[in-house]
């Protein structure tokens, strides 16, 4: 049962593969897995430093989101006035799509990286955000009531209930920004262009594809794709671990 | 010297809802230090709503409420039981029997003897590493109580706290409630809308009607404890049910305020 997932995978790329070669295709129009790989094999050094620039700014504006998006959230929940005020405008920020402010983000924000990681940071924090303010309002009423009766101080509150009721949900956010941090990273790529020193791998898909390249543009694209996979596996182990024992979501 | 601070009293209190609804009126009750009281009473009769004045969770409308249990900064003197465990469903039942003793500021080290000896008392000494989640709904119940009776109050609120249980089990925990209740000076406010728990477990039973909330008759049990389940068979017993049940019924024909 386990092995499913991966003999559907093989079963496809086999496919893909058999159908290429069976029918001639040209490698500019539809190179076969083989070609990918090896080609990618090929590649990696120069591939590898774009992929690594690409993961410094999915990371980083993961990162960011994570403390911005808590930050704001443990703010909202202190002072209520100021979600009020405020919320409509993080919805603003998330309903707008990325590619239609990114040209603007590019012209006010001088560094490209910076720019770069303001723009995933655009898309990733809004779930973790409002994630994080319905997790710190779920706290059990009756458990509220008993850390009142015995007069528990706000910074007991805080720790001992809020935030561990808080815990699924922000990690909820988290799985939900873990991939559009990477999104949003090679979106904001792509509208920069192939423009700066340091370029990554969706830089990397447009420089192939204007070369019709196009096996070089699979193999960044396979890369891409591992990345994605790879957060989606993390944020999933750590769910498991910390919440494995006592949340719903995550017993097995 | 023992402080007699075990008794409750409320003295005509009213409580108006900021909605409008008015959930209590002139309501007058006391409990004596160790007693055990029911209040029991239909749905929306109120019944919660005096055990959360009593806690201080609410403030009366007007009236007067007098807890000095709850009164004692920092010493924990009054305990509540809600009908669902309320357990943190991401601690132990070690650290969920702990909480009132960590609340109050006392270390685990200085902690563990009391929760490990009021686990044993419940029934749970073998659980204390588990998990709510991992526990039967009897076993949570237990917990609950335990992190009640862990600071050693003088006064326990329960709110309808077997409703949600099957009905051996409940029979169980309402002979092991009467066992933690005769063991020390403790008095006892219990929710409940059974006839049957009430005319079991009280002293004395306090029935409810609705529309406001108010105190509609008051049943005194004298059988002497301890009790146990052959009282069920008693005819005294039988007496107390179907004086109880009649006086249900009453309250339900009361004309609407």
């Amino acid at each position: 049962m386990r092995l499913l997932p991966w003999l559907a995978f093989a079963g496809l790329l086999l496919g893909w593969e058999l159908l290429v070669r069976g029918m001639g295709i040209p490698p500019y129009t539809l190179p076969a897995p083989s070609l990918v790989a090896q080609t990618l094999w090929t590649n990696f050094p120069s591939l590898a430093t774009s992929w690594w620039f690409t993961l410094k700014i999915t990371f980083g504006a993961l990162a960011l989101a994570c403390a911005g998006g808590v930050l704001i959230a443990a703010a909202f929940a202190l002072w209520r006035p100021l979600e009020v005020a405020l919320f409509p405008v993080a919805v603003m920020l998330q309903v707008t799509p990325l590619v239609a402010i990114a040209p603007l983000i590019l012209i006010y924000v001088e560094s490209t990286t910076a720019a770069l990681l303001l723009c995933a940071w655009v898309v990733a924090f809004f779930p973790i955000l409002s994630n994080t303010v319905l997790g710190l309002r779920a706290a059990d009423p009756n458990l509220r009531d008993l850390f009142r009766l015995y007069g528990a101080t706000r910074w007991q509150r805080l720790r001992l209930l809020l935030v561990p009721s808080a815990l699924p949900y922000f990690i909820g956010g988290l799985k939900i920004s873990g991939g559009l941090s990477l999104i949003g990273a090679v979106t904001a790529e792509m509208v920069a262009g192939v423009a700066g020193r340091e370029t990554g791998l969706a830089s990397r898909i447009l420089e192939a594809s204007f070369r019709t390249e196009t096996p070089k543009m699979f193999a960044a694209l396979t890369l891409l794709v591992i990345t994605g996979v790879l957060i989606f596996w993390f944020f999933g182990a750590l769910s498991r671990r910390l919440l494995g024992r006592w949340h719903a979501s995550a017993i097995p | 010297m023992q402080v007699d601070d075990g008794h409750l009293t409320l003295e005509h209190v009213a409580k108006r809802f900021p909605g409008g609804l008015l959930a209590l009126e002139d309501v007058s009750l006391h409990v004596a230090a160790g007693e055990f009281v029911s209040l029991l009473g239909p749905s929306g009769c109120g019944k919660s709503t005096v055990l959360r004045l009593v806690a201080g969770l609410e403030a009366p409308s007007s009236g007067g409420v007098d807890a000095p249990a709850l009164r004692q900064a920092g010493s924990a003197r009054t305990a509540f039981v809600f009908q669902e465990p309320t357990l943190m469903p991401w601690a132990t039942v070690f650290d969920n029997v702990y909480l009132p003793l960590r609340l109050a500021g006392r270390t685990r080290e200085e902690a563990a003897g009391p929760v490990r000896d009021v686990l044993a008392r419940v029934g749970l000494g073998e659980f204390a590493r588990a998990f709510p989640a991992e526990l039967s709904g009897g076993m949570r119940m237990r917990a609950s109580i335990a992190r009640a009776l862990v600071t050693e109050p003088r006064v326990v609120l329960l709110d309808e706290p077997f409703a949600a249980l099957d009905e051996v089990t409940r029979q169980r925990l309402n002979l092991d409630l009467l066992a933690w209740w005769a063991r020390r000076p403790l008095s006892v406010l219990f929710v409940t809308h059974s006839v049957f728990e009430a005319a079991f477990l009280s002293q004395r039973v306090l029935v409810m009607g609705a529309r406001p909330g108010h105190i509609f008759k008051e049943v005194r049990i004298e059988e002497p404890y301890p009790r146990d389940a052959s009282f069920r068979g008693s005819s005294s017993y039988q007496q107390t049910c179907r004086e109880l049940s009649a006086a249900i019924e009453a309250v339900q024909l009361e004309a609407p305020a």
